[in-house]
């Protein structure tokens, strides 16, 4: 029973439910996330993929179920036993979440500052490095509202990865990236990932991007995991709400509605007061 | 009908005391920052320049003119009863007792507080809050602490500097407009402005009140719903609900520090 905690997955979630309000967004689902490895998680618009990130980082809690993560629980871990924790992950927001009265420079010099002691001129180098990985050196001097969705995100990312940490969940950093910055954003993330022995879970719909960088996926729909696999597994899959999704099928068991009443009754029932 | 009434009435007062509580909760995790500001000054003088400084305009030109108006009106009043000599005392009491902390308070949360609100509410919406936590940083000890502090730290010197360039603008209508003898006005202030009664109270008075701006700036910042209109609707309560605490807590302080 040698190495016993580094056979273990990173992340390890078991029995996680979830509702917000009276809908559930999670029934019972169990995920592995192994340490150096990608893992993807996809699964269509508003299943909640965002959701089970802020649930790994705890920024919300679950209804039930546990999250390990390196071996702790988090669920009952103090307030500063989570910081210590989050200082190993780094979280790239759907939304970027810059600071807003600050330039990209100093949004990626944010957690350095925060966490380190480091000289300026330090500093100056490693967050220049970070903005180069990212193709975003040039514009180290502008404020984040001046910058385009796309550009956003990569900023984001390089302020992720700023201190170095041990595992990065990407939310969809693919959405507004143009076939270059796409293509070389597919390319960073598995080079961080296998140079630093990083492990990563990407959340994305781009599922020939995915299946091109994930080791491993996770495919959830309606609450539960409905498939896992290597990318050639989930090609191979029988399962009708995989294929439909692979192949953007726009028939068949996922829904493109968000839960409804059938059209005809929801149109011809009364206007309500 | 009645029933729906009272289980409204009802809902409203537990919602209301849940907020009291989440006020009180936040309160105490920016306190438990505080210790921490002292190793980063640099945070909280940025908040005293925003806060503070930025106020002084506002808060000295308001002062000039109430001076200048109580002068105006205590100088008829006073007239009446061959009493001129006494305006620079009753000048220098409305200011110092009430006018200076709570028109400073009203002004403060006009101009600062209802900033904080929106800044706040906003930082939220766009998950900046959610962004610091994620970097391993409390968006609480670092974002909230120092403003809070800030804002005690500056209303009580913006109240002082109001009261002290009111009682100039009332010098300037007695003294120079109304020819009130200048030694009469000075000495009659000098004898019934007491540092005890007076300037000390005056202190406390406008610390409490910035404290209770302040902090309902930032709860009403923190707790909005993250949305355009749930910020809007946060500022407005924040001006609201801190004229209503100023001019309450005044009374009640008042009564207290002046009562017996
Ligand atoms: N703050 C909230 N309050 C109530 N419901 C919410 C909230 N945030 C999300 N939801 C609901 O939770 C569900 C999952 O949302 P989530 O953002 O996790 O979806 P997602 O899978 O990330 O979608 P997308 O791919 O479009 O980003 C959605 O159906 C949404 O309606
Ligand atoms: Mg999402």
């Amino acid at each position: 029973m040698q190495n016993t905690k580094e056979s273990q997955p990173f992340v390890k979630i078991r029995g996680l439910h979830f509702s917000r309000g009276a809908r559930k967004i999670f029934d019972g689902i169990d995920i592995d996330i192994e340490r150096g490895k990608v893992t993807a998680i996809m699964g269509p618009s508003g299943t909640g993929k965002t959701t089970l990130l802020k649930l790994i980082t705890r920024q919300i809690r679950p209804d039930s179920g546990t999250i390990e993560i390196d071996g702790q629980l988090i669920n009952t871990l103090s307030h500063s036993k989570l910081y210590e924790l989050r200082m190993r992950m780094g979280m790239l927001f759907q939304s970027g979440a810059l600071l807003t009265d600050i330039t990209v420079f100093e949004n990626v010099a944010y957690p350095i500052r925060e966490h380190t002691d480091l000289q300026e001129s330090m500093i100056r180098r490693l967050v220049l490095l970070k903005l180069e990985a990212v193709g975003l050196r040039g514009a180290r001097d502008l404020m984040p509202n001046e910058l385009s969705g796309g550009m956003a995100r990569r900023v984001a990312l390089a302020r992720a990865m700023a201190l170095d940490p041990e595992i990065v969940l990407y939310d969809e950093p693919f959405t507004g990236q143009d076939p270059i910055s796409m293509g070389i954003l597919v390319k960073l993330i598995r080079q961080l990932n296998d140079a630093s022995r990083l492990t990563s879970i990407l959340v994305s719909h781009d599922v020939a991007e995915t299946c091109q960088i994930a080791d491993r996926i996770y495919v959830i729909s309606d609450g539960k995991v409905v498939e896992r696999g290597t990318p050639d597994e989930l090609h191979a899959s029988e399962s009708a709400a995989v294929k439909q999704f692979i192949h953007g099928l726009p028939d068949g068991p996922v829904g493109f509605h968000f839960p409804a009443p059938p059209l005809a009754d929801d149109i011809l029932a009364p206007a309500k007061p | 009908m009645i029933l729906d009434q009272l289980q409204r009435l009802g809902q409203w007062g537990i919602a209301f005391f849940e907020r009291l509580g989440r006020a009180h909760l936040l309160l105490l995790q920016m306190l438990s920052g505080t210790f921490g500001l002292l190793r980063r000054p640099s945070l909280l003088t940025a908040q005293l320049f925003n806060l503070g400084v930025l106020s002084v305009l506002i808060i000295t030109v308001s002062g000039l003119f109430v001076g200048m108006v109580l002068a105006l009106q205590g100088y008829y009043v006073l007239a009446d009863f061959g009493a001129e000599e006494s305006l620079g005392a009753t000048v220098a009491a409305s200011l110092i007792r009430e006018l200076g902390p709570v028109v400073t308070g009203l002004l403060f949360a006009g101009r600062a507080g209802s900033a904080l609100t929106a800044e706040i509410g906003l930082m939220k919406a766009t998950e900046q809050f959610s962004g610091l936590e994620m970097m391993a940083v409390d968006p609480v000890k670092r974002i909230l602490t120092p403003r809070l502090i800030a804002g005690l730290i500056s209303v009580p010197l913006l109240a002082s500097m109001f009261s002290a360039i009111g009682v100039l603008g009332g010098s300037f209508i007695g003294v120079g407009l109304q020819g009130v003898d200048e030694g009469a006005f000075w000495s009659h202030m000098q004898s019934t402005i007491d540092l005890q009664k007076d300037i000390y109270n005056s202190l406390i008075k406008s610390f409490i009140f910035g404290f209770a701006c302040t902090w309902i700036a930032l709860f009403q910042g923190y707790d909005c719903v993250p949305t355009s209109e749930g910020v809007s609707r946060a500022t407005t309560r924040t001006v609201v609900h801190s004229a209503l605490a100023v001019l309450g807590l005044d009374f009640m302080l008042t009564a207290v520090m002046y009562g017996s």
